[in-house]
């Protein structure tokens, strides 16, 4: 069988596409500052905290990071109301993401604090620094650094996986793309057009955050 | 009808990892085939070989694993090839993994010193003998314990198969939360059949990291 790739129709219905580009965009950097902050509280009560809290924090670290995405996002958008607790599907999707970031980030970050050698930290204190001090002046600046990269590559790998909220019916970018491959049928053509997209996005992502990584890290 | 979520349903998900694990294992055997293709040829001595692989990888790794089910799922039979579910969810995570499986190894390949290929080479050994016996065997102690990492990603990410309509567990778990009304302990027994995989694979990698003590 013949068959010719016909793009016209898709890009017919660039209005959807584009609504589902921002609702893309609007998910990944929520869940990219809420993961962060996560990320950071956790990873401060790993290598600061109290004994039970570093056990508590261990826990969720290695729950969210064994089982699926997808999973996790069913329980909180068809498990919770099972409690009471009816979310729409934005604000499910976006609690979820950011759970399973956070558990990432608490790793990265973790890693980039004891990153930092531990006679660097013990030559602040010397030096009569408080513990705040050694922490703004002498650990905060090289851990960030080290912990950059590893930050930036799971971001990307996090906007190219809130692709999965469309099976919430969120009306992100890969659920465009079903509601044109519905209305047009030209299946093969949508989804190379939405991956194009994705692909855009992840580019776009990764020049911003080599860009914020130069103008930290490297210019001065 | 509305039934209870009993013993026997915890069963019937326990059974349905089964088809997570045939696919995990489909999905990891096309891709350390490819994989192992891709990471050779991002080291080769042949600049374009070395371009198109790159391009290829940045492709893969820059689009949701989802588009690409998609895609070869609904997208190919329009073109005359007729896919099922089983096949669909294989190729796009075998093409999927080798990307991540093919940046492993390559990293594992050029963390070997410069200088062992050398030592290789004023011994008379051809390139081939130099990476089958001089590169290879050290770089697989690099690789070992992020392959064993990437298993665990490959096995969280079969759950996407549930989206075309593959039964493994999480789509056991999505016909077993309809049938019986319980969401919640459904997907929070898939959720724990998950992390009984997952969790001692991840523990075994960060074993293995600590024996083949990779920073030396």
């Amino acid at each position: 069988m013949k068959y010719g790739l016909q793009f016209r129709d898709v890009f017919a219905a660039w209005e959807s596409i584009l609504d589902g580009v921002l609702v893309t965009l609007f998910l990944s950097v929520c869940t990219m500052v809420g993961g962060l902050v996560i990320g950071v509280a956790c990873a401060a009560a790993r290598v600061y905290g109290p004994g039970w809290l570093k056990r508590l924090v261990g826990t969720y670290v290695e729950v969210i990071r064994n089982t699926p995405l997808l999973v996790q996002l069913f329980l909180i958008f068809f498990g919770l109301p099972s409690f009471g607790l009816r979310l729409d599907g934005l604000t499910a999707a976006i609690i979820a993401l950011v759970i399973n970031l956070g558990a990432y980030t608490t790793e990265i970050v973790r890693a980039g604090l004891q990153a930092v050698p531990k006679a660097q930290v013990e030559a602040g204190h010397s030096l009569g620094l408080s513990g705040l001090q050694v922490f703004r002046h002498v650990v905060m600046f090289p851990a960030l650094k080290a912990m950059f990269p590893a930050l930036a590559s799971q971001f990307v790998l996090l906007m190219l996986a809130t692709s999965v909220v469309s099976q919430i019916s969120v009306q992100d970018l890969f659920h465009a793309a079903s509601i044109v491959q519905s209305r047009t049928f030209r299946d093969f053509e949508v989804y190379t057009v939405i991956g194009v997209l994705y692909l855009g996005l992840a580019f776009a992502f990764r020049g911003l955050f080599a860009g914020i990584y130069y103008w930290a890290f490297v210019r001065r | 009808m509305i039934r209870t979520f009993s013993f026997i349903d915890v069963m019937y998900l326990v059974a349905a990892a089964r088809w997570t694990l045939a696919l995990t294992v489909t999905a990891f055997a096309g891709s350390a085939v490819l994989g192992l293709a891709l990471a050779l040829a991002r080291i080769a001595p042949v600049a374009p070989l070395r371009w198109i692989t790159a391009a290829y990888i940045h492709v893969v790794q820059g689009t949701p694993l989802l588009v690409w089910l998609f895609l070869i799922f609904f997208g190919l039979p329009l073109t005359g090839i007729s896919v099922n579910p089983w096949i669909a969810a294989a190729v796009a995570f075998s093409i999927y993994g080798s990307a991540f499986l093919g940046e492993i190894w390559r990293g594992a390949l050029i963390s070997i010193a410069r200088t062992q290929w050398e030592a290789g080479a004023s011994l008379g050994l051809s390139l081939y003998e130099q990476l089958r016996h001089v590169i290879v065997p050290q770089s697989i102690r690099v690789a070992i314990p992020p392959t064993v990492g990437f298993l665990v990603q490959l096995i969280k990410n079969t759950s996407l198969a549930a989206t075309i309509g593959f039964v493994e567990l999480t789509r056991e778990g999505q016909l077993t939360a309809a049938g019986t009304y319980k969401p919640f302990a459904v997907y929070i027994t898939v959720a724990a059949i998950y992390f009984a995989m997952c969790f001692p694979l991840t523990q075994w990698s960060r074993s293995l990291e600590r024996k083949l003590d990779v920073a030396r």
